[in-house]
């Protein structure tokens, strides 16, 4: 996926002009947000579940190492097999090795953002390998070659008629606006392809050490035909995703729904357990799990091993007033809203993501919200930091920054600013109490009055106040 | 450790009961340079609460604009200024969540075997918003405040997420004569002010404020009230953009009784023609 980070502001300016994608943000925040907290609501001991989550996520962060090689140890004893792969690059090529091996031609896909992580798609082709996307929602961005503008509703950016058009287009068929029958019309070009795919691949919500299983839960069954109708599974995944066992297991998937979509659970919440045994009806005969570190080692025991904890729910994003204004495609990378503010330096690097993290009021919302109790805004904070550290903050901020700072640590001389100030916008205002345009100040006041300052300062009135002895 | 350092410690360690606390007040920029008024009101509020209150020379601002662009050296040096402008005070206490609240994050910019970081703490456990001070520590009942209107009021981030404040203002502003609260939908959503998000980011500010507006009007109040300066300045400058007749004001005006005084941003013939 190209990069677009960098342009985050233009993404934002254009995002807030389109009135279609606003229609849709504006619903947005009435559907995911709304049902988390009844589903919150009808579970006392939520709160408690997080704490044990978030202790049992550091807890597995600091052993990964062992949690992952008893998984890989499963996986071999069921009879499959683990590939380690350090990069993105190591992992395409890990998996065009697999199709090759079987002959692939066509590769059914559940929906998996690692593998928008490392542009699997676009490998798979330029290989020779076709990729379909079993997601509804990841098949309509596909035909449309378009990308996910949020993890789990990846189309969320887009309208009826936009999907109407789109299949009317490919599929050739009568046009329809009935969501329902889009879906049937889906679902039937789907099928065929679920049945001839040489191989299948999905995604793992979590990988369970204790019997070498990877899960996936979606809610449209898709996951279920991509994994157990081809010859072969791929399981392409990153490596925090290990929990011990199922019963650990359990505890998330709980969290999970509650905190995405407000499902008490999700619909489908299936397992893979290595390939078909002797004695099973059907399954894959062989059975791979493509495991991806692309950056994560390098968080554990950084300021960022906090965001290994995250479970993919994006109760962040769905909660994010920014997200909320200007949707996800504006973050300009994989990961949108505040998780992907602070994976996306980690991944892309902060010279090309610095506008993620600086891209938020620090409102806390996202911290509030998430399952596992990252501190969200200290992390892009930190970010803020690196940032700062290698003098890649814009010149005007710095020189901002460090005039503000020669008076701040300057008391008396910072009285005699504020006083100045004071009285300078106070008698721009005059008696209107207020400003329509300030100079240098055109970010405020191009969109809200400057409410003008009373006139004389606090610390001057006081100052007199105790000179006559009030 | 100086002697000032034990002397503080000693007085954290005291029971809040103790007759006439002393308070260093913490003014903040924006009350001291756009809205004395609510310095003035806030000391007012304390002083009645029986607290003795000064206001000591060295303060400045909290330092928040350096924290948040990750200049962590100016925020250190800050906090140094303003740990040892507090020093010897009871309490510290100021008008706005978001300015205790960076207080509250000084800990955190000095290492663990910085002698700078229990220091800092000391200050974070001595700090307050206003109203979590009057309703928490003090325990103070008597508002003597009356208020004709329907107000609304909106929860800054800071103060709500980071020092849970959310019941105080509310149980505060029960006790004025007349006055009605009318909850808006979203009261704790961000407002779109963020300190320097608003002029980096500013038509995505411009978005957050006007949803924020919109609620407000949508509440059927006259006067939105809120805690934190940074946030009213915001809502206020974009309710008198969009022509709204919703007046913007501080909670501490309000609760001491304080409001002839036009609202902000409001002129005074506006006030005059109201009364
Ligand atoms: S950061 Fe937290 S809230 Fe956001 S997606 Fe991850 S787990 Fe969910």
């Amino acid at each position: 996926m190209q990069i677009k980070s960098p342009n985050f502001k233009e993404n934002a300016r254009i995002a807030l002009h389109n009135v279609e994608l606003q229609e849709a943000l504006g619903q947005f925040k009435y559907g995911f947000p709304v049902n988390r907290a009844n589903a919150i609501k009808r579970l006392p001991e939520f709160d408690d579940l997080r704490d044990e989550a978030r202790d049992l996520k550091n807890h597995i962060i600091e052993n990964l190492d062992i949690y992952l090689e008893q998984f890989e140890s499963k996986v071999i004893e069921n009879g499959g097999h683990v590939h380690w792969c350090r990069t993105g690059d190591d992992a395409n090529k890990a998996i065009l090795d697999i199709c090759k091996q079987v002959n692939a031609k066509t590769v059914t896909k559940g929906k998996s953002m690692v593998s928008e992580e490392i542009n699997l798609n676009d490998y798979l082709e330029k290989n020779g390998v076709q990729p379909v996307e079993t997601d509804l929602g990841e098949y309509i961005l596909q035909l449309r070659d378009d990308h996910p503008s949020h993890i789990i509703a990846p189309a969320i950016h887009l309208n009826v008629n936009d999907v109407s058009e789109t299949f009317h287009k490919h599929h050739k068929r009568p046009k329809t606006e009935d969501p329902q029958a889009l879906m049937k019309e889906a679902r039937e070009v789907l099928r065929k392809q679920f049945v001839s795919a040489d191989v299948g691949i999905t995604g793992a919500n979590f990988l369970v050490a204790e019997t070498g299983s990877s899960i996936i839960v979606t809610n449209e069954g898709n996951g279920d035909l991509t994994q157990t109708l081809p010859k072969t599974h791929i399981v392409i995944t990153s490596i925090e995703k290990v929990v011990p066992t199922l019963e650990d297991m359990s505890l998330f998937l709980r969290l999970l729904a509650r905190s995405a979509t407000g499902q008490e659970f999700t619909v489908y919440n299936t397992l893979s357990t290595g390939p078909k045994r002797e004695d099973d009806q059907d399954g894959p005969e062989n059975f791979h799990v493509v495991l991806v570190d692309n950056g994560r080692s390098e968080m554990v025991g950084s300021e960022f091993q906090d965001m290994l904890r995250c479970i993919r729910c994006s109760s962040c994003m769905n909660h994010c007033p920014v997200y909320g204004a200007v949707g996800g495609h504006s973050y300009g990378w994989v990961y949108p809203g505040p998780m992907g503010s602070v994976l996306t330096p980690k991944m892309i690097g902060i010279d090309k993501a610095a506008h993620l993290p600086n891209a938020s009021t620090s409102c806390g919302k996202c911290e509030e919200v998430c399952p596992v109790r990252i501190p969200l805004p200290k992390l892009m904070r930190h970010w803020r930091e690196k940032e700062f550290e290698k003098h890649l903050t814009p010149k005007a901020v710095r020189f901002g920054i460090a005039s503000w700072a020669f008076f701040a640590k300057r008391p008396a001389i910072y009285r005699w600013l504020s006083r100045g100030s004071a009285w300078f916008i106070s008698t721009l205002a005059g008696k209107k109490g207020r400003l329509k345009k300030l100079p240098l100040a055109g970010g405020w006041t191009d969109w809200r009055d400057m409410p003008a300052p009373q006139g004389k300062t606090f610390m001057d009135q006081w100052k007199a106040k105790q000179k006559a002895g009030e | 450790m100086t002697s000032s350092r034990r002397l503080t410690i000693a007085m954290t360690t005291m029971p809040n009961n103790r007759k006439n606390p002393k308070v260093g007040l913490f003014v903040t920029c924006l009350a001291d340079m756009f809205r004395p008024s609510v310095a003035f009101a806030t000391v007012k509020l304390l002083e009645a609460s029986g607290c003795v209150v000064e206001v000591p020379e060295k303060q400045t601002c909290c330092g928040q604009p350096a924290y948040n662009s990750g200049d962590k050296a100016t925020t250190a040096d800050i906090a140094r200024q303003t740990i040892e402008a507090f020093d010897g005070y009871e309490y510290v206490v100021g008008p706005s969540g978001s300015c205790i609240g960076m207080l509250h994050y000084y800990p955190e910019v000095f290492s663990d075997d910085d002698p700078w970081k229990q220091r800092a703490l000391d200050l974070k456990a001595r700090s307050y918003e206003i109203t979590q001070f009057l309703t928490d520590i003090v325990n103070f009942e008597q508002i003597n405040a009356a208020f004709e209107g329907t107000i609304t009021y909106h929860d800054s981030c800071s103060g709500l997420r980071q020092l849970g404040v959310k019941d105080q203002p509310r149980k505060l502003l029960s006790k004025v004569e007349n006055l009605t609260l009318n909850e808006m939908e979203e009261a704790e959503t961000c407002c779109g002010f963020g300190g320097t998000f608003c002029v980096k980011y500013p038509d995505i500010s411009n978005r957050m404020v006007s949803n924020k507006t919109q609620y407000i009007s949508d509440s059927g109040a006259s006067t939105l009230v809120g805690g934190d300066l940074g946030c009213l300045l915001n809502m206020a400058g974009k309710l008198k953009r969009e022509g709204k007749q919703i007046e913007a004001r501080h909670i501490v005006e309000i609760l001491a009784d304080m409001t002839d005084t036009p609202a902000i941003g409001e002129a005074e013939y506006e006030l005059a023609k109201a009364l």
